[in-house]
């Protein structure tokens, strides 16, 4: 997408096209001949299957609204619909609801990949708020779909989150009756997040294509954190890395359908399968699993409005860590202290995972006199501490290792990386 | 044009240019209103505002809950022991202080609209630590009054307008 194109069009069609509309030297440059780092690892597989999953949500979807309806009176029996009489209908339905936890699955790694190898570094800042754009747009998304099938999880979900936006000052109350289209969640409710959650997933579509732009113009970081110098230290992207993706794909797709043949309501809960009612409240309200964290942190939180300004700024402060984050170096490889609160931040993050999903009063995995809300806090201040306190301070004091010349030596040594070179300047001299 | 090296009054063309764009951002206004106005309650939903609801099978200490808007209203046949309690309550121990007198017409009769004020779960009856309400989400409590006491909501539970139409029929909304 930024001049990579070694696309020459032979035939005279592909030559009038490419006057016209250079489409096939854009696709070429962004998909074959671009320059990737040779050292990429398996964790830099997550963004191809994230997009794969997109797709498939995408696919499963539209194919799935042709049966399912937007009516608070029908569309619990719609679902039930799609489950024993449509064709297929409990494979695409399970494929989408599985499907949405596997893509939150791979663009949680996919970020935490980006955290621990300083992805978002300069000059990659745009393409780090693009992909946090993304997750927003796909936590709205995943959370109105999440309503459709109008279950008691649906429903009550729903009144919970639509709730939040109560606080905003003077017009939250405003706001929140525009969510609602009435006075409490109920049909006008459910038809307008039918259609927002037909519209957002290309919503998404278009900033995906925008990240993959904001991608290609300073390419790929890599494990090292280091630019790539020379042609030595980078390799076409196909058929390279589009072998490589695809392996992963289909890796990842074993462990999609896994749960989809043989486990395929082990992520969602069993009162979705109560219709809603809007009378009666079931007795504990869990959202997805992959808003857990954040959900822990509302509850760490006693006073409402400051419960919600924590939850959506613990998902805003992401936005801004490349400017947080003060260290010169990119890779965890070199920042032996990072590393060991990179670690910790996660575990932290699956700790209020879990802790989103039990009782606050209830005694934390059993240790009497310690409950989950005192352990929630010290995750809710960890979790900020890390991007406030940890990653403007460490960058200042951190005694970082040094960093290697190049890639190529770093995978193959001094020595080795020479030699390549030579061979390489003499297979170009003699052709 | 001319000599544009010397500072130019503001003229017809500058007033012509300020006059467009007020008019092109009104109007892209005037336009987005419909679609934005067009998600707030419409007419089938505001025809429902009102309700009926006979109270004369309601013994002392039963409770009722009905369907009005979409939300659950709790009305609530109190006994003589939960009004003294809510009374003698002192209001600063309360959150959110409003006297009893405030909370019901008739003291022997609370009617309030049952939805938790923290994030909107429907809280349980004669529960909770001051046996008023308890709401199993995010464990607040409210009184015998349905003033919060404890957790994380805000404020008491909201009292509908209501009207008594006889002794045993009450007029929501």
């Amino acid at each position: 997408m930024s001049g990579h194109s070694t696309y020459v069009p032979k035939s005279n069609a592909g030559k009038w096209l490419e006057e016209r509309l250079p489409i096939i030297s854009l696709m070429h440059g962004a998909a074959v001949s671009m320059p990737n780092p040779r050292n990429l690892n398996y964790w830099w597989v997550f963004g191809g299957i994230a997009m794969f999953m997109l797709i498939v949500q995408i696919v499963t979807g539209i194919v799935l609204a042709m049966h399912y309806t937007p009516h608070a009176d029908m569309a619990f029996s719609s679902v039930e619909h799609i489950m024993r009489d449509v064709n297929w209908g409990w494979l695409l339905r399970y494929t989408h609801a599985n499907g949405a936890s596997m893509f939150f699955v791979a663009v949680y790694i996919h970020i935490l990949r980006g955290m621990y190898y300083g992805s978002y570094k300069a000059p990659r800042e745009v393409l780090w708020l693009l992909g946090m754009l993304i997750y927003l747009l796909m936590m709205a998304t995943g959370f109105m779909g999440y309503v459709l099938p109008w279950g008691q999880m649906s429903f009550w979900g729903a009144t919970v989150i639509t709730n939040f936006f109560e606080v905003v000052p003077f017009i939250g109350d405003d706001i929140r009756t525009l969510l609602w289209g009435g006075f409490a969640v109920d049909n006008p409710t459910l038809n307008r997040f039918f259609s927002l959650h037909y519209l957002l997933p290309f919503v998404i579509l278009g900033v995906v294509i925008l990240h993959i732009w904001a991608l290609h113009v300073p390419g790929s970081n890599n494990p090292l954190g280091i630019e790539p110098k020379t042609k030595q230290d980078t390799m076409r992207f196909h058929p390279y890395f589009t072998m490589k993706d695809l392996y992963a794909i289909v890796l990842f797709a074993i462990v999609l359908f896994y749960f989809v043949f043989f486990n395929p309501n082990f992520m969602g809960h069993p009162d979705n399968y109560i219709r809603a009612n809007s009378l009666v409240t079931p007795p504990h309200i869990v959202p997805e699993w992959y808003y857990l964290p954040f959900y822990a942190i509302v509850r760490a939180i006693p006073d409402k409005a400051l419960g919600v300004a924590g939850m959506f700024g613990a998902i805003l402060i992401m936005f801004v860590v490349p400017w947080l984050d003060t260290s010169k170096v990119r890779s965890a490889k070199f920042r032996p202290a990072y590393r060991i609160f990179f670690w910790v931040f996660l575990f932290n993050g699956l700790l209020l995972g879990y802790l989103g999903q039990v009782s606050t009063t209830d005694d934390f995995l059993g240790i009497h006199g310690v409950t989950n809300l005192l352990i929630s806090r010290i995750g809710t201040i960890y979790y900020f501490g890390f991007f406030v306190v940890i990653l403007p301070v460490l960058g200042l004091i951190e005694k970082t290792k040094p960093l290697p010349n190049s890639i190529s030596e770093a995978v193959l040594g001094v020595e080795g990386a020479k030699a390549e070179a030579e061979e390489m300047a003499a297979n170009e001299s003699k052709a | 044009m001319a000599d544009t090296s010397k500072v130019e009054e503001p003229g017809r063309r500058d007033f012509l240019y300020i006059a467009t764009g007020a008019f092109g951002a009104l109007g892209v206004g005037v336009g987005a209103w419909p679609l934005i106005d067009q998600m707030n309650p419409d007419a089938s939903v505001k025809a429902l505002a009102s309700i009926e609801v006979d109270i004369s099978s309601v013994g002392e200490g039963e409770s009722i809950t009905v369907n009005w808007r979409g939300k659950p209203v709790f009305v609530r046949h109190r006994t003589a022991a939960e009004i003294k309690l809510s009374v003698e309550t002192p209001l600063e121990d309360l959150v959110d202080p409003e006297e009893d007198a405030a909370r019901a017409e008739k003291p022997e009769w609370l009617v309030m609209v049952g939805v938790c004020t923290h994030l909107g779960c429907i809280p349980l009856g004669e529960a909770g630590k001051y046996n008023g309400w308890f709401c199993p989400c995010h464990n607040s409590t409210y009184d015998t009054a349905g003033r919060i006491r404890s957790g994380p909501a805000p404020k008491n539970l909201e009292i509908p307008k209501y009207t008594f139409i006889s002794d045993t029929v009450i007029k929501i909304g």
